[in-house]
């Protein structure tokens, strides 16, 4: 059974085949109206997380589908001790897929080897999250019309930020790709992103100037410092506020920067910066309901759930 | 220094100076009843030094806990106090059960009887991953 845990789980060409469903979605929502009618999609939701199960459970209803669910482990009968494998197990009797978001790092994983339904990682800790890194590259798709010789700009928490070191990983397939890693000290990538870049031949630089490397990029890649990646209260609050970007900050950049951000934000964007044309985090929300549609559909065809779409 | 010679069972040669207690540790030799002998600091032609552990008695060894802790170590076992088989090690794709994942937001931590599994992600710099969490192995 096909499951998504990681972004590299779909090969180069398979991204190009979700973008086209995406854009196809898109132009024309109504053909897919009612392409899972019948079908219900599981949402595990053993943390929080608002905006990628209502992308999620909005994707399914788009698609003419069912959702059933929780949204926090306490709702679930992993607070009375079961097991990742035994909830999946038991989900799969219920439902044609399964998109779920746990804290802990491989939880997925577990989930897919255990269901008889695909499963879809709706983000695994600080491992993976495979769909925000669809959203994040219909967005660059539709804004830049490619991704061949683009100058990425990845600021904030590039240590903790399993949306930063996805990004790299679905980017470093393709030509031209030149990175520029704005962290602070604490939070730079961890050595082996590096030299995964290093092994790649992938050109990177290396900066805590935001403002400097500002006119070269063609993506800025904002994200935040999480409170939950610390084990210290201390570290987090001194860290917090390290990179906010301003429109001052936007003097020099590039009148086509697209501006991202995997989103909560907390304040690493000012507010003034929303209306901003170069602004694109809230067509990003968007765009992952769209690739989130086009990954359902393609898990549940693979499935033998559904017919051509 | 003088240590008897074996009549049926294993010694194992050439393991990486420093590493023999570490071996000695993950194959649980202190739990056994026979013989075992941990010799450290041996001098060797082919490595300068060398640490080696004989035990006496016929036992089947974990061949990749081995191959993970000293891949150039060399089984040899042993019949009726004769060399009847010699073997080469080399780094093993895959550790199961053999160490476990430290990271603590890892799902091996918490999840009910899983395999705590590692494969080995870069061989030149004997580098081992976490299947579940990709975390890279303490050695």
């Amino acid at each position: 059974m096909r499951s998504i845990i990681d972004v590299l789980d779909l090969s180069a060409e398979e991204l190009d085949e979700l973008i086209a469903t995406a854009q196809d979605i898109i132009a024309n929502p109504s053909r897919y109206a009612e392409v899972c009618h019948g079908l219900k999609l599981a949402t595990l939701f053993f943390e929080p997380s608002t905006r990628t199960r209502l992308s999620f459970e909005a994707a399914m209803y788009e698609l003419g589908g069912n959702v059933l669910g929780f949204s926090e482990a306490n709702s679930s009968s992993a607070a009375k001790g079961e097991s990742v494998a035994d909830t999946a197990k038991t989900v799969s009797c219920y439902a044609d897929i399964i998109a779920m978001r746990h804290p802990k790092e491989g939880a997925a994983y577990i989930a897919s080897r255990a269901a008889s339904v695909p499963v879809i990682n709706a983000g695994d800790g600080g491992h993976c999250h495979p769909t925000q890194t669809l959203a994040d590259l219909l967005t660059i798709y539709r804004e830049k019309g490619t991704f061949e010789n683009l100058t990425i700009g990845l600021c904030g928490d590039l240590k903790f930020g399993r949306t930063v070191h996805s990004l790299i990983n679905a980017m470093s397939r393709y030509a031209g790709l030149k990175l520029v890693l704005i962290s602070p000290e604490e939070l730079k990538v961890p050595s082996y992103v590096k030299q995964k870049l290093k092994d790649e031949k992938i050109p990177y630089e290396q900066t805590t100037d935001l403002i400097k490397v500002m006119p070269k990029l063609d993506i800025l890649y904002m994200t935040r410092v999480q409170r939950e990646r610390f084990f210290n209260e201390e570290d987090y609050l001194r860290l917090k506020d390290s990179y906010i970007l301003t429109l001052d900050k936007l003097a020099n950049a590039k009148e086509d920067l697209v501006i991202m951000h995997p989103l909560p934000r907390v304040n690493e964007i000012s507010v003034a910066v929303d209306d901003d044309p170069r602004a694109c985090y809230f067509k990003q929300v968007l765009n992952g309901k769209y690739m989130r549609m086009a990954l359902i559909l393609k898990l549940l065809k693979e499935a033998g759930k559904i017919n051509e779409y | 220094m003088n240590i008897d010679s074996i009549q049926n069972g294993i010694v194992i040669d050439h393991i990486a100076v420093g590493r023999g207690k570490s071996l000695y540790d993950l194959l649980k030799l202190d739990e056994l009843d026979c013989s075992v002998a941990l010799l450290r600091n041996v001098v060797s032609s082919k490595y300068g030094r060398k640490d080696i552990i004989k035990i006496d008695r016929e036992l089947d060894v974990n061949l990749d806990a081995i191959g993970f802790i000293s891949p150039e170590a060399t089984i040899v076992i042993i019949k009726d106090g004769e060399v009847v088989e010699k073997k080469k090690l080399e780094l093993p794709a895959e550790l199961v059960d053999i160490i476990r994942c430290h990271n603590p937001r890892c799902i091996s931590q918490t999840e009910q009887e899983i395999p705590q599994i590692f494969r080995l992600t870069n061989p030149n710099k004997r580098e081992y991953r976490c299947l579940y969490c990709e975390v890279k192995a303490k050695i």
